[in-house]
């Protein structure tokens, strides 16, 4: 058996060590050499101080109750862990990047910095925390019992209320210590987080021995401790499927909600990679810790008497069978997990009550006090206060319930009641459109419902509710019931709760969000949270303002500490160029200052006070508007250049082109030039010649006479090239008389075939013609259509090298307009010169034969574009084919 | 404001791998929420269970999960640390 006093002593080293341990690592961290501490396994640990005596002592007799039920409670945190690429890794982003100091500081940031809401979550935090401490006080107490009467001697200290309330003044001792040491703008407290990790090691040490004990030593090894767990009255137990879901998801929203492992989650990071091995090392240590939860119940019911605690067979089991070494270790094992959760819980209360009540109060008691007053020494004796409040409700609740078996339900009534920030909490972080009055109606609804049908309900009937309004409902309306809300009575009390308060809560939010509009600190935080990971810290807040500096490095003095705030001013100085230690307040420098101070005061305050100095609120609507509508601006400014630089491409293009055809045409009309002249000369040359022959006096008559008709041919070939042309330069001005009239196309070709009669004398031609079909009339200029057709017709005449010519005229109609097909069986125009024919001068055999100038072709294309028509090769007809086509009524040129 | 930014419509191997693993790490909580509520299904809601039976399901079920998010977290950590994919951070949405 241990001596009462041996086990206070051992209590009292321990605590020694810690402190020990906690103000090393504090001059350690001081002097910057703090690697090894900040690892991710000390993260890891320190978050088991979601595993309190509650969890320690009390899982052992919630499996004795219910079977595997307990482990729910560690199953929400395992799936929110497993799943922190979801929600857990958004929160330390935002946490860090916007300096957090509490859940309550998380929503009034979210929700434009509301000081309200942060009043709203602290109240919540503290109704549900402050049972919740008291409980730790319990189960330390009960275990200082046990060993007390365990002991032979009676203990002069044997008082319960004396027990928890020296308990109650040495936790308050070590975390007014540690945690208000300085205002850390982080508000990180290393040595308390060392103290933790290390208090995390010794519970779950302690249960993995006594769970070894039990399963190794008593029970015989794991096989038969399995037939133990079979054979035992716990063996067959039944489970609520509702329970067991609710109590999971339950559990989840705890871990992210409570405000202390939002405390060592998200404000104690250092470091966002050490979430990547808390996902698994975290799940792993709860694991660890119900491991061996079922064996000690099992064995604590085989072995100890009827009627024992089943919460406290991890102590009394190990005492009973004499391992009084291990009792020791047990107990200081539920000591470890009691005081660290405390510790946690009150530094993470006392901050958000500081931040959020008492320095609004005195900020708006003294609003001067803000620029003069000592800011520092304020917040720290409020933090002080907070947690000496806090440890004081606690202790107050511990004697009001008078240590009853009501508080074991506790913990679980504290999950429903911070699992009510939840909605706000993800919505906040998940949904732009999530406004204040959302936040505000849900966590108003949620509370109230948890208050109404499970605290109060809670203490037991005939306490607050009375017995008749259990059973018949308020003014005997019996869908107000606490326990059966809207005549909902098939669920369990608990999870009744829940899904009441929840479901009521994300409605009210949901709708007070889509109802309302926000202002513009909110839109501009709401972008900020839920935008997070797309880097920038959001919109800037503050105009260049008309702060003085001077002023903003006192108040930053007051709070940060001289050298910090110093050093942070000589910083942003250097940073803009400045020498010296006043930065000029511009935009950036006091975004920057604010979530510094906000991680001492929380944002609420450090924007009341910035906004006292920087003489002006925040931004305005329009400022909002003015920094969206410039960077449209600059997004239209940029689509614009763009289409520009497209429209420049497009004319470099057809700039290009036009200068390729430019060209072209030079090369074509110098082509053109030395044609002219070519054709020009060959007549002129003979003329020349045989009229110097002639000036020659002795000529004989009749050489005189052929000479003098060689020069006149010539000179007749000269002019029809001259008239060829002038007709071409005419019609390419489109300069050109037309004579427009009504004209069959029988006619036309009438009169085309007879003016070649003379060309087809010689030579036995077959026309074929379709009289039906050229019963046509048109309107246009008959003479020049015959010009093309005789063209035409005499080409086909002159270049057909078929033995029996063929030369078919087809005429259609389609639609507007008249085609004319002309065709013989001739060889046709190879493909490749099919391109050249209509330029000018071309001849595809040499001229000799051809007789003509080589204009026939261009000058029928230009009639037929003057009379609003076309002509065209038609390949593949057995021969060479022209196409004429014009429409119907020819239109006036415009 | 949307920043409409242009995104590469396919992406190098390594990048494709390291997407596919925060999807892995993603998936993670519905696979522990399916395996937590599947002995539900072992015996009709009311009647007695195999307590012993439960429990080593449960916590097998329980090891592979840890054992699995380890895994995920360890490579997350391996391939986020030297080629920090640029879509890394949108894609959280």
């Amino acid at each position: 058996m241990i001596p009462f006093s041996l086990l206070v002593l051992a209590c009292l080293a321990y605590v020694l060590f810690l402190f020990l341990v906690a103000f090393w690592v504090e001059r350690r961290n001081a002097n910057r050499t703090a690697g090894w501490l900040r690892s991710p396994w000390v993260y890891t640990l320190s978050l088991s101080i979601y595993c309190t005596a509650w969890t320690f002592f009390g899982a052992v007799g919630y499996a004795a109750r219910s079977g595997l039920e307990f482990a729910t409670i560690y199953m929400g945190p395992t799936l929110v862990f497993i799943g922190w690429w979801w929600v857990l890794r958004k929160l330390v982003r935002i946490g860090r990047q916007q300096h957090i100091t509490s859940i309550a500081d998380m929503v009034s940031s979210r929700y434009g910095k509301s000081p309200f809401l942060g009043v709203v979550v602290t109240l919540i935090c503290v109704a549900s925390a402050t049972p919740y401490i008291s409980l730790q006080l319990q189960s330390v107490t009960l275990s200082f019992q046990v060993f007390a009467s365990a002991s032979a001697v009676a203990s002069p200290v044997n008082d319960p209320a004396v027990i928890s309330l020296w308990v109650a003044v040495g936790l308050a001792v070590f975390t007014i210590l540690f945690g208000t040491r300085n205002l850390d703008s982080r508000e990180q407290h290393t040595g308390i987080v060392i103290a933790i990790a290390i208090e995390a090691v010794v519970k779950l040490v302690a249960l993995l021995a006594v769970g070894m004990f039990v399963v190794f030593t008593l029970g015989g090894g794991i096989g038969p401790m399995l037939d133990r767990i079979a054979a035992s009255p716990m063996a067959g137990w039944e489970v609520d499927p509702a329970r067991w879901i609710g109590l999971t998801g339950l559990s989840a929203a705890a871990v992210l909600c409570l405000p202390r492992m939002f405390h060592v989650t998200v404000v104690e990071n250092t470091d966002e990679n050490h979430l990547a091995t808390a996902s698994w090392a975290f799940p792993l240590y709860l694991m660890a810790m119900s491991l061996f939860v079922i064996p000690i119940a099992v064995m604590g019911m085989e072995l100890m008497p009827r009627g024992s605690n089943p919460d406290l067979f991890v102590l009394t089991l190990p005492l009973s069978e004499g391992r009084g070494g291990l009792a020791m270790l047990a107990f200081l094992g539920g000591f470890s997990s009691a005081t660290s959760m405390v510790i946690v819980a009150t530094i993470a209360l006392a901050t958000m009550v500081s931040n959020h009540i008492v320095m609004p109060i005195w900020l708006r008691l003294g609003p001067r006090a803000a620029v003069t007053g000592d800011v520092r020494g304020v917040v720290l004796m409020s933090r002080r206060m907070s947690i000496g409040g806090v440890l004081g409700l606690g202790y107050a609740y511990f004697l009001l319930s008078g240590g009853s078996s009501a508080l074991a339900a506790i913990g679980l009534i504290a999950f429903v009641g911070v699992a009510q920030i939840l909605p706000a909490l993800l919505g906040g972080i998940y949904w732009r459109g999530a406004t204040r009055m959302g936040a505000a109606l849900g966590l108003g609804v949620g509370s109230a419902l948890w208050v109404y049908c499970l605290l109060l309900p809670s203490f037991g009937p005939g306490a607050v509710l009375s017995a008749s309004v259990m059973a018949e409902g308020p003014f005997g309306i019996g869908w107000l019931r606490p326990y059966a809300l809207f005549g909902v009575i098939g669920l369990d009390p608990l999870i009744h709760a829940v899904f009441w308060s929840l479901t009521l809560n994300i409605i009210a939010f949901c709708l007070g969000s889509v109802l309302t509009f926000p202002g513009p600190v909110e839109r501009a935080q709401a972008v900020a949270f839920v935008n997070v990971f797309d880097g920038g810290a959001g919109l800037q807040g503050w105009s260049k303002g008309t702060a003085d500096p001077e002023a903003l490095l006192i108040t930053a003095q007051r709070i940060l500490g001289d050298e910090a705030a110093l050093g942070y001013f000589q910083e942003q100085a250097k940073a803009q160029g400045k020498g010296g230690y006043l930065p000029d307040p511009a935009p950036e420098f006091l975004d920057g200052l604010e979530m510094r101070l906000a991680g001492s005061v929380g944002a609420a305050t450090a924007h009341a006070m910035l906004s006292q100095l920087a003489g002006r609120a925040a931004v305005s609507v329009e400022d909002l508007i003015a920094v969206a509508s410039e960077s449209a601006q600059m997004m239209e400014h940029s689509a614009q250049l763009e289409s520009q630089q497209a429209e420049l491409t497009r004319t470099a293009r057809a700039l290009r082109e036009a200068n390729e055809k430019l060209t072209q045409l030079s090369v074509q009309k110098d082509g053109f030039l030395s044609q002219i002249s070519h054709e020009l000369r060959t007549p002129m040359t003979s003329i020349r010649a045989f009229s110097e022959m002639l000036m020659e006096q002795d000529l004989p008559p009749d050489q005189a006479a052929r000479f003098s008709e060689i020069i006149h041919t010539e000179a007749i070939r000269l002019t029809r090239l001259l008239d060829a042309l002038l007709d071409l330069s005419v019609l390419e001005a489109g300069a050109v008389q037309l004579n427009v009239g009504l004209v069959s196309v029988q006619t036309i070709l009438d009169r085309a075939l007879a003016a070649t009669e003379a060309g087809r004398a010689g030579r036995q031609v077959v026309v074929t013609r379709d009289a039906e079909a050229e019963q046509i009339f048109l309107r246009t200029d008959a003479d020049r259509l015959v010009q093309v057709v005789i063209n035409l017709v005499s080409n086909a005449l002159k270049y057909c090298d078929a033995l029996l010519p063929e030369l078919r005229l087809v005429v259609r109609q389609k639609g507007g307009h008249v085609t004319l097909d002309v065709v013989d069986n001739g060889s046709g125009i190879p493909k490749e010169k099919q391109a050249l024919i209509f330029e000018k001068f071309a001849r595809l055999t040499d001229q000799t034969r051809a007789g003509g100038a080589g204009l026939g072709l261009a000058i029928c294309r230009e009639i037929m574009e003057n009379l609003g028509g076309s002509i065209a090769y038609l390949p593949g007809q057995g021969g060479a084919a022209f196409r004429v086509t014009l429409p119907l009524r020819m239109k006036k040129p415009a | 404001m949307a920043t409409r930014r242009l995104r590469p419509m396919f992406v190098a191997k390594r990048s494709y791998r390291l997407r596919r693993l925060r999807d892995g790490a993603r998936m993670l909580p519905f696979l522990g929420a399916f395996l937590y509520v599947l002995p539900l299904l072992w015996v009709p809601t009311g009647q007695t269970r195999d307590l012993a039976r439960d429990a080593v399901y449960l916590f097998l079920a329980w090891g592979v999960l840890i054992g699995l998010t380890a895994l995920i977290a360890a490579r997350l950590r391996a391939a986020g640390n030297d080629a920090d994919d640029p879509a890394s951070a949108e894609d959280a949405e």
